[in-house]
């Protein structure tokens, strides 16, 4: 696949376009902050969902950043913060054996059964 | 499967709307288009604080400044969410602020020119985040989930932005003769590199449109600019000022605002780095940046020193 893209966008602009690029003078020795995975309750009874990721040197800044970046207008009255190395995902490739078993099973759904209009309270 | 076959279930997957999500199969020159423009759009947002920062200590009013703070914390927030993005592709943060730092990788040049007066942050907030807004409504339901799900986050907090900006315009509109001089001049100033945002004409792409069929952009750059130029000239009224065109004018037939050539020696002049600002932005983040190296190393010392002092605890 060579696909040229030449034409560009707000926020595209080709890379190298500058005529006073500097070499790059900073080196990459600065040890990096682990990445953390915010989950964010909006209110109390509902579940905590994911907000998004950040960068933190530990738990405790995580949930600082984490308020700072994603309650900004009360979106929310609780943190969990988990470091992304120890989330564990199903394989997007397994998909198909994965999820497919369920799809021919109908009859798990309450719409699979006809039932008379006049049944009420079901 | 084959190359073909990968290429060919993806593809499906974009014409059914179905998002693209990190670690599913994807095409090299989509993941690298991605990851150039969503770190290029974060690229913005940070050194977009720079311009409006500078007001911050001489904001008219208490009320004002708060707003502003608020504003400029909010593009903080909209850097994260679009560096988050882009790192789901790939590419390290250190390893993209360090592009952005070198003058390797790109930001919108509208940063580039300064802002010279208080009417600025109105013009900047009415004019320029209008039409990051119109870019960034599109890419809502842009390809790419993670990128899409940024958008969103953005959208609801950038709209906030667009109205205080006009309306702090509107209270200079009813002003002295000064403060409406100044408003005016803030227009003038702002509206052409506000057009430039959209990008080049249409008619400049020599090559078929692979962002469009990948659905990372889903209007053309003249699509945009038409739709915020007929937006922005209607409002505009409400100021009583006028636009800096003498060719702007409503075409009945195309029920289309008609406007003047837009200067594209200026726009790739500032591209390349000579705009009235680049150097001075550029010094300004590896300013920042340099003088922050301290704090993360303490902060990963911090963090080292009490997960020793547990594991003593625990011993």
């Amino acid at each position: 696949m060579n696909i040229q893209i030449k034409k560009f966008y707000y926020g595209d602009i080709p890379d190298g376009a500058s005529e006073n690029e500097k070499p790059n003078t900073h080196k990459l020795t600065e040890a990096s902050w682990p990445l953390w995975e915010v989950f964010m309750r909006s209110k109390q009874g509902l579940d905590h969902k994911h907000a998004g990721s950040l960068h933190a040197a530990d738990a405790q800044m995580a949930i600082e950043n984490g308020r700072d970046v994603y309650t900004r207008r009360q979106e929310g009255i609780s943190i969990w913060v988990v470091e992304s190395k120890y989330i564990h995902a199903s394989n997007p490739d397994d998909s198909e054996m994965f999820y497919e078993p369920s799809e021919d099973k109908v009859y798990r759904h309450p719409t699979f059964y006809d039932l008379p209009d006049e049944l009420k309270h079901m | 499967m084959s190359l073909h076959d990968f290429e060919k279930s993806f593809q499906n997957k974009i014409d059914n709307e179905i998002k693209i999500e990190p670690k599913d199969w994807m095409p090299e020159a989509y993941r690298k288009t991605n990851l150039r423009q969503i770190s290029q759009h974060a690229h913005s947002e940070i050194v977009g604080m720079l311009p409006e920062g500078n007001w911050i200590s001489r904001a008219p009013s208490l009320k004002r400044k708060v707003i502003l703070i608020a504003k400029v914390q909010d593009e903080a927030g909209h850097g994260l969410y679009l560096y988050a993005a882009a790192e789901t592709l790939g590419m390290s943060r250190e390893q993209m602020i360090d592009d952005l730092n070198s003058g390797k990788a790109k930001y919108s040049s509208i940063f580039n020119y300064p802002t010279l007066s208080w009417a600025d942050m109105g013009a900047v907030g009415w004019l320029v985040d209008g039409a990051a807004i119109l870019n960034q409504v599109m890419l809502c339901r842009t390809s790419y989930g993670p990128y899409a799900r940024a958008m969103v986050r953005i959208c609801k907090e950038e709209s906030f932005h667009q109205r205080q900006g006009f309306e702090s315009l509107l209270v200079l509109s009813k002003g002295t003769k000064e403060q409406r001089d100044m408003c005016q001049d803030a227009i003038n100033r702002w509206w052409w590199p506000s057009l430039m945002m959209f990008g080049p004409k249409d008619s400049e792409s020599t090559n078929s449109d692979q962002s469009m069929k990948w659905k990372i952009k889903r209007k053309t750059n003249d699509e945009l600019r038409q739709s915020f130029i007929d937006m922005i000239a209607e409002q505009i009224k409400l100021l009583g000022m006028t636009l800096p065109d003498p060719n702007l004018k409503w075409n009945e037939n195309r029920k289309h605002y008609d406007f003047g050539e837009i200067n594209w020696e200026e726009f790739w002049s500032v591209v390349k780095g000579n705009g009235p600002c680049n150097k001075q932005r550029l010094v300004a983040r590896n300013k920042a940046h340099d003088e922050g190296a301290w704090v993360r190393a303490a902060a990963i010392a911090y963090a080292e020193k009490r997960k020793n002092k547990l594991k003593i605890k625990a011993a």
